[in-house]
């Protein structure tokens, strides 16, 4: 758990970065500090591992006060993941993983053997352990700095704007690998961003900032979409909030009718209905309108995933039925939009 | 025509034996050269670790070293040789004071310039300055400090002829005695021979540079020149990195 209490930072130029800042991190939970420049959300993270000082209040680390423990012991207990990683670019991807627990006095052999352990565990080929970082893309370097600051299996872990350098696709991946790990190792996550999208996909909590070093609200990613506390958060949150907010709502209410479907291949005629278009195990491929033209299908939603999906699908679907599929991709059901409209005006109620 | 009287006087067996023979003043040449930039290496580059390390006194240090680089190299050996009384020892601090300004702005540069999110990275996990210092950013700055060495090097070498004023037997006496004479051969001899020696120690200043250097960085720079994020391959190298700047002034000598 980290606590920050009553916790101002002013820096010598004059400007508040931070501002009387009460909030308490839980342990096992992804907090994500988010806000536009200046709002003092990397402050507040770099203030954890004291790679800066509070100029007033408390920071604590597991009921103890940061500032009793020298910064190098400190910060090797508290894992830091940090923008285009800053990996050493004169060592290799191995070496670079190993840092900490060499620094806390393992053996070679040993370290060596824990990063690579690490490289598998975020997902990358073990023959990358010998490369250099400059020979790996920007994806895989951010794999080996959260690698890295894993090493030493530390409970706490800072992450400053860790995937803001790379193309969305890639971050998408990014943060998907982050959740998987998170849901492993459940570790207390600090996670700063500019991005409100990534905030509310990967925290547990979201503090919301506001320039001059104000938290202006401090909750789960879906009361931020549905109760924003104030008109800066609101328009911070940005547009479509009613919709996005549907991704924290699960689509277990929704039933799913039958569809007729007919198999890849097989010759088809005119008919009154649409008709789905399943591969030999049964998974979707798109429709057949009634005069019997093939079109490609819109969005699948996974059974009892969000109903956010589950609304897109049927949007999204040339004949206005959303498809649902199980989690192995075969076909479940189909759904409209009226009745995914039904069950969140229900749930409304 | 000079160049075969040059090539002459380089050929002349009487000039290849005695006290003041080719080798004996190649050696002593070496041996002033080597002595300067060691001198002030041993200055220059604490100093520009240690200011590129804590980023105190980066202002005196461009300052300092500025002023040293306008220091006449001819004029401070005479006023040495005449304060000292005569000796090596002058010439030797002439020669360091040339030295030290190109490997201090190597050095400090060097650290300088090592990538703010690394070394943010290497305080962040648990580094101590010192561990900082020496495990990452003195290997992320060799590849400029090398440079800095080469680049004295090649000054040092051409300056030191001027020993031979002040009664040195250097590759500086040649073209002392050749103007003298008129004898252009001679002088021109000496510069060829100065001038082979400055590429002879360049070379092996670059080859140290590619001993010393990290792999990692070597590919880096290779990464960049090619002008895209990412190497291919780990193989040999077929050019250098951190090339040091032309010497604007290499051969001046007043």
């Amino acid at each position: 758990m980290i606590e920050f209490r009553d916790v101002t930072k002013r820096f010598d130029d004059g400007t508040t970065a931070v501002n009387g800042l009460d909030l308490v991190v839980e342990a096992g939970t992804i907090t994500v500090f988010v806000g536009p420049s200046g709002c003092g959300k990397t402050t507040s993270l770099r203030m954890v591992n004291r790679m800066i000082d509070p100029s007033s209040g408390t920071v604590l680390v597991d009921g103890n006060d940061v500032l009793g423990v020298d910064p190098p012991t400190l910060r090797r207990g508290i894992g830091y993941v940090i923008q285009q990683a800053g990996l050493f670019p004169h060592r290799t991807v191995l070496d670079n993983v190993a840092t900490v627990p060499l620094l806390i006095g393992w053996t070679r052999r040993k370290a060596r053997q824990r990063a690579a352990e690490l490289l598998e565990l975020v997902g990358l080929p073990a023959e990358l352990g010998h490369r250099y970082p400059v020979q790996l893309s920007g994806g895989q370097q951010q794999r080996v700095g959260v690698a890295r600051a894993l090493a030493a299996d530390p409970p706490v872990l800072l992450m400053d704007e860790p995937f803001s350098a790379v193309d969305p696709v890639v971050r998408e991946g990014l943060q998907d690998e982050l959740l998987r790990l998170q849901a492993e190792l459940d570790k207390t996550i600090v996670f700063v961003t500019h991005d409100i999208d990534e905030a509310i996909r990967i925290g547990d909590k979201v503090a919301v900032m506001r320039t001059g070093g104000f938290l202006a609200q401090y909750s789960p990613p879906a009361e931020l979409l549905t109760r924003p506390a104030d008109d800066f958060v609101a328009s911070f949150v940005g547009k479509d909030r009613g919709y996005r907010s549907l991704s924290f709502v699960d689509s277990s209410g929704v039933e799913v009718a039958e569809v007729p479907t007919v198999v890849e291949g097989v010759a088809v005629e005119s008919s009154s209905d649409w008709r789905l278009v399943v591969d030999a195990e049964k998974r979707p491929q798109g429709w057949v309108a009634p005069d019997a033209s093939v079109l490609p299908g819109g969005s699948l939603y996974e059974v009892g995933a969000s109903i956010r999906g589950a609304l897109d699908a049927a949007l999204s679907s040339p004949s206005g039925l959303g498809v649902a599929v199980h989690d192995d991709g075969r076909l479940a059901g189909v759904v409209t939009a009226r009745q995914v409209l039904d069950v969140i005006e229900s749930r409304r109620g | 025509m000079i160049f075969a009287d040059a090539v002459a006087w380089l050929l002349d067996p009487v000039n290849w034996s005695g006290g003041k023979s080719i080798p004996v003043r190649v050696g002593i040449h070496l041996l002033y050269c080597l002595g300067a930039v060691l001198g002030a290496a041993l200055i220059a580059v604490p100093l520009g670790l240690y200011v590129g390390h804590t980023g105190r006194g980066g202002v005196v240090l461009v300052g300092g070293s500025n002023a040293l680089r306008a220091l006449p190299t001819l004029g401070l050996v005479t006023f040495l040789y005449l304060v000292a009384g005569g000796g090596t020892a002058g010439v030797l601090i002439g020669l360091i004071v040339l030295a030290v300004p190109p490997i201090l702005a190597g050095t400090y540069a060097g650290i300088q310039d090592v990538d703010r999110g690394v070394v943010d990275a290497a305080s962040g996990m648990g580094m101590t300055g010192a561990q900082r210092l020496w495990r990452v950013e003195v290997p992320n700055a060799l590849p400029l400090l090398v440079g800095g060495l080469r680049n004295a090097m090649l000054q040092v070498v051409a300056t030191a002829s001027v020993a031979a004023y002040v009664g040195i037997e250097t590759l500086g006496r040649p073209l002392l005695d050749g103007l003298r004479v008129l004898d252009y051969g001679q002088f021109v001899g000496g510069a060829i021979l100065i001038a082979l020696l400055a590429v002879v120690l360049d070379v092996v200043l670059a080859g140290v540079g590619r001993l010393v250097v990290p792999a990692g960085l070597r590919l880096a720079a290779k990464a960049r020149r090619a002008g895209s994020g990412k190497a291919r391959s780990s193989g040999a190298q077929s050019r250098r990195r951190g090339e040091p700047a032309p010497v604007e002034s290499g051969g001046s000598t007043a």
